[in-house]
C-alpha cells in the first residue's frame, strides 16, 4: 500500500477525538494525545477550523467539532424539526403581538408556509400550512430572497408580478429592496402581495449561519402601520423570535 | 421576550414530573415569564422496578424554583402563590420526625405490586375496588406500594403504626417539606391526587377504611384530603418564603385545568411518549364499562368536586421514537412526518403496537404489535403514515369509549403536548375523529392548571371565567375525510386490533 499523506492522517486522528456528544479540548490536550508539538497540532487544528470543521470557543479557546461536518453528513434541516423547534416562540410572539404567525421556507419558486399560529382573538381563522406564497412580496420571501442565494437566483427569474400598486416588480429596485433587509436584519410587506394586509419577517439561521427560514407577523395594516409606520416593537419582537429559534436550532447542533 | 406583560404579579407552578422537576412563572394572561427545569435520577434497581430518590427530588425542586426566579429576575414578593402538579401514584413514606424517606420513591411505572394486586383482587378480580375508587387493581395505583414497603422495609410497620411514618405522592412530599417538614410541615393531598392511591372512597372523597383495611394500610400514615385549590399553608424558608402553597393537581388532571375543560363534555387528550385522554363528566361519577378509569377531574375550594373519565394509550410518541432508534427509519423524531407526508395513504398497511398488550378499552395483556395489511406495493413511507395513523385511532377508540360510558358526543378536542408539532397527525386526528382538533397557544398545560387553581385560591383570577378568557386558539385542524373512507378504514383497523389479541399462549 503506498503510503497516507501523515497530516490527513493526524487531522482524522484530532477529529476522532474530538467526536462524541459535547467533548471539548485544548490545544495541550489535543497535542499530548496524539503524541504531536503543539506547533504541528496547531498547524492542522487552524486548517479544519478554516475550513469549518472545528470550531474554537471564544472564551476557553478550547476546540470542538464544527458545524461543517454536521452539514456534510446532513445537508438539510427536516421543515418539520424546524416546526418543532419554533413551537414554543411562534405561540409567544402571536400571543405578545396579537396578530397571526407564520413560518416560511424556501420551496419551488415560492414560500412554503410549514407552520401557522392563529391570531389569538376568538375569530374563525383557517390553518394555512402547506400553502405557498410569492417571493418577491411578502415580507417571508424578501427576507429569504436576501439571505439564501438560492432563494435569490430563483427570484431575479420569476416575473414578479404586480399584485399591488405597491408591488415592487423591477429588478434594480428589488434588489436594493434586498440591501436594505440584509442591512437592517429585516423585512416588510406593507399592501405589497394583499391590500389591506402588512407583515414583517426576520430570518432564521442554523449555527453555521446558514439560511433555514423566516418568521412573519402578519396582520391588518391599520394595526401593524398605525401612523403609516410599522410599529418598531412589533419589528424587534419578530426579530427576538427569529433569534430565540435560531438559537434553539444551534444549541443541539452537537 | 421582554415587554410589558412580563411585569408583576406573577403565579408559580412546580411540576415534579417523571423524569424532571421544573418550576414555570406565569403572569396575568397565562403567559410563560420563565422555566428552570432538572431531571432527575431513574433508579432500575430490578427488571420492572422504577425508583426516584425522593431526597434528590426535593433539592431539585428548590434548586428550580430558585433557578426559574433568578433567570426571570422575579422578586419573590411579586408571587403571589404556588400551585404543585405531579407524576401521578409514585409512592412515598418517610419518617416525619426527620424528614428522610424510608425507601426509594416507588415509580408508578414499577410492576413489582402486580402479584399483590392479583392476590388483593382474591375471587373477585381486578375490578374488587372498582366501585368506590374508579380504579381496576392494578399495579400504577398507590395503595399496594404503601403495602409493598410496610412488608418488604425491616420495622416499617411497627414504625407506622406507632404514627411515625407519613405516606405521600410526590405532592404531599413536596407540600410538606415547602411548609417546614419536620418543622411543622403540613401533609395533605389533593382529591386528584388521592384518587389514584385506590383508597379513596370518590363518592365520598374520604379515604375508605373497609378498602385500606384489606391493604393493610394504616389508616394514620394517610395524609388529610382537601380541595385541589385552597391554601394548604405557606413556604417556610427559601427564595418564596411567606408565598402560599395553594394547589395541587395530578398531571393530567392539571393539563385538563390548563386546557380550561371546565364544562362537562369537554375533553383534552396530552400526546407525548404515550397519551393520556380526559373529559369533564361534571358532577357525575361514571362507572365505566369500557375499561376506561374513573377519577376526580379537580375540585375548587368548597365547591363540588368535578369528576372525569381517562383512558390512556401506552404507546404513541414512544412508537415513532422506535422507528427512529430501533428500526432507524428516520433520523429525528419530526422527519416521521415528512416521510409519511411522501404518499397519499397507508397503502393498506396497519400498525398496532400493542407491545405490551392492548390497553384501554380492551385491556389483553395477551396482544402483542403486528403489522397487517401488507403487499409488495407498500414502502417505508406508508409504514410511516400507518404509525402515524396507529395514534389517531387509538384516539378514537377512546373516545368512541368515552361516548359510550357517558352518552356525550365529543364537540372538540383540545389536544396538547410534544406531539402537536406534527401537522399530518392533527390533521389525521381530526380525520378520524370528525371532529375539530384543536391546540392551544400555551403548550406548557399541566403547569398552567396547577397555576390557575392556586391563582384562583389566592383570588389571583376572580373565577374559572377569567381562566376561559386567557385560552388562546393557536391552530385548529377540521375533518376532510369523508365519511365512508373513515368508516372503511376503520374496520380495517379493527380487523389489524383483533390480530393482535391471544399472541402470548400462556400468561403467568
Amino acid at each position: 500500500m503506498a503510503k497516507n499523506i501523515q497530516s490527513l492522517e493526524r487531522a482524522a486522528a484530532m477529529l476522532r477525538l474530538l467526536a462524541g456528544g459535547e467533548r471539548r479540548l485544548g490545544l495541550s490536550d489535543i497535542a499530548s494525545s496524539l503524541g504531536l508539538a503543539k506547533g504541528t497540532a496547531h498547524g492542522i487544528l487552524r486548517t479544519l477550523q478554516a475550513e469549518g470543521f472545528v470550531e474554537q470557543e471564544a472564551t476557553s479557546g478550547r476546540y470542538q467539532l464544527g458545524a461543517e461536518l454536521l452539514r456534510l453528513g446532513n445537508s438539510y434541516l427536516d421543515v418539520h424539526e424546524l416546526r418543532a423547534r419554533a413551537l414554543v416562540w411562534t405561540d409567544d410572539l402571536a400571543r405578545s403581538s396579537g396578530e397571526s404567525v407564520h413560518l416560511g421556507v424556501l420551496h419551488l419558486q415560492g414560500v412554503l408556509i410549514v407552520h401557522h399560529v392563529f391570531r389569538p382573538d376568538d375569530s374563525r381563522q383557517v390553518l394555512e400550512v402547506g400553502a405557498m406564497q410569492p417571493l418577491h412580496s411578502t415580507a417571508l420571501g424578501k427576507v429569504l430572497s436576501a439571505y439564501d442565494p438560492v432563494a435569490h437566483s430563483e427570484v431575479v427569474e420569476v416575473e414578479r408580478e404586480a399584485f399591488t400598486p405597491r408591488t415592487t416588480t423591477e429588478l434594480t429596485d428589488f434588489e436594493s429592496l434586498l440591501d436594505l433587509t440584509r442591512a437592517r436584519g429585516w423585512a416588510a410587506d406593507v399592501e405589497e402581495t394583499w391590500d389591506g394586509v402588512a407583515s414583517v419577517a426576520a430570518p432564521i439561521h442554523d449555527r453555521r449561519r446558514m439560511p433555514v427560514g423566516a418568521v412573519a407577523v402578519t396582520g391588518a395594516v391599520e394595526r401593524l402601520c398605525p401612523n403609516g409606520e410599522l410599529r418598531p416593537e412589533l419589528v424587534a419582537a419578530v426579530r427576538d423570535c427569529a433569534r430565540a429559534v435560531s438559537r434553539d436550532l444551534g444549541a443541539r447542533r452537537f | 421576550m421582554t415587554d410589558a406583560h412580563t411585569s408583576g404579579p406573577f403565579i408559580a407552578a412546580i411540576d415534579q414530573g417523571t423524569t424532571s422537576s421544573r418550576c414555570i412563572v406565569f403572569d396575568k394572561d397565562g403567559r410563560i415569564v420563565s422555566v428552570d427545569q432538572k431531571e432527575h435520577e431513574q433508579i432500575f434497581p430490578k427488571p420492572g422496578w422504577v425508583e426516584h430518590d425522593a431526597a434528590e427530588i426535593w433539592t431539585n425542586v428548590q434548586e428550580v424554583v430558585a433557578g426559574a426566579l433568578s433567570k426571570g429576575g422575579i422578586a419573590a414578593s411579586d408571587v403571589k402563590a404556588i400551585g404543585i402538579t405531579n407524576q401521578r401514584e409514585t409512592t412515598l413514606l418517610w419518617d416525619k420526625n426527620t424528614g428522610e424517606p424510608v425507601h426509594n420513591a416507588l415509580v408508578w411505572q414499577d410492576t413489582r405490586t402486580d402479584a399483590l394486586c392479583k392476590e388483593l383482587g382474591r375471587n373477585v378480580g381486578q375490578d374488587r375496588f372498582r366501585r368506590e375508587t374508579g380504579l381496576p387493581l392494578a399495579s400504577y395505583f398507590a395503595g399496594p406500594k404503601i403495602r409493598w414497603m410496610l412488608d418488604n422495609v425491616e420495622g416499617l410497620r411497627e414504625r407506622a403504626e406507632a404514627g411515625d411514618i407519613l405516606f405521600g405522592t410526590m405532592d404531599s412530599w413536596v407540600i410538606w417539606n415547602l411548609t417546614g417538614g419536620a418543622d411543622g410541615g403540613v401533609h395533605v393531598t389533593d382529591v386528584t391526587n388521592a384518587s389514584r392511591t385506590m383508597l379513596m372512597n370518590l363518592h365520598t372523597l374520604a379515604w375508605d377504611e373497609k378498602i385500606a383495611e384489606s391493604m393493610g394500610v394504616p389508616l394514620n400514615v394517610l395524609p388529610e384530603i382537601r380541595s385541589s385549590a385552597e391554601v394548604y399553608g405557606h413556604v417556610k424558608d427559601g427564595v418564596l418564603a411567606g408565598v402560599p402553597v395553594a394547589s395541587a393537581l395530578g398531571d393530567q388532571q392539571a393539563a385538563l385545568f390548563g386546557q380550561t375543560c371546565f364544562a362537562e363534555g369537554e375533553a383534552k387528550s396530552t400526546y407525548g411518549t404515550g397519551t393520556f385522554m380526559l373529559m369533564n363528566t361534571g358532577d357525575k361519577i361514571i362507572n365505566s364499562y369500557s375499561g376506561l378509569l374513573t377519577t376526580v377531574g379537580y375540585q375548587i375550594g368548597e365547591e363540588k368536586p368535578v369528576y372525569a373519565l381517562e383512558g390512556s394509550i401506552a404507546v404513541t410518541g414512544s412508537l415513532v421514537q422506535w422507528m427512529r432508534d430501533q428500526m432507524g427509519l428516520i433520523k429525528s423524531a419530526a422527519e416521521i412526518e415528512t416521510l409519511a407526508s411522501s404518499v397519499e395513504d397507508n397503502g393498506g398497511a396497519y400498525f398496532v403496537p400493542a407491545f405490551s398488550g392492548l390497553f384501554a378499552p380492551y385491556w389483553r395483556s395477551d396482544a402483542r404489535g403486528v403489522i397487517a395489511g401488507l403487499t409488495r406495493y407498500v414502502t417505508k413511507a406508508h409504514i410511516a403514515r400507518a404509525v402515524l395513523e396507529a395514534t389517531a385511532w387509538q384516539t378514537r377508540e377512546i373516545t368512541d369509549a368515552m361516548t359510550k360510558d357517558s352518552g356525550v358526543e365529543l364537540t372538540a378536542l383540545k389536544v396538547d403536548g410534544g406531539m402537536t408539532s406534527n401537522n399530518l397527525l392533527m390533521q389525521t386526528l381530526s380525520d378520524f375523529l370528525d371532529a375539530p382538533v384543536v391546540r392551544p397557544m400555551v403548550a406548557e398545560t399541566t403547569c398552567l392548571g396547577a397555576a390557575y387553581a392556586a391563582g384562583l385560591a389566592v383570588g389571583f383570577w376572580p373565577d374559572t371565567d377569567a381562566l376561559r378568557a386567557n385560552w388562546r386558539r393557536a391552530a385548529e385542524w377540521t375533518p376532510r375525510m369523508d365519511a365512508d373512507r373513515r368508516d372503511s378504514e376503520y374496520k380495517s383497523w379493527l380487523k389489524a386490533v383483533e390480530r393482535t389479541m391471544g399472541w402470548i399462549e400462556d400468561e403467568e
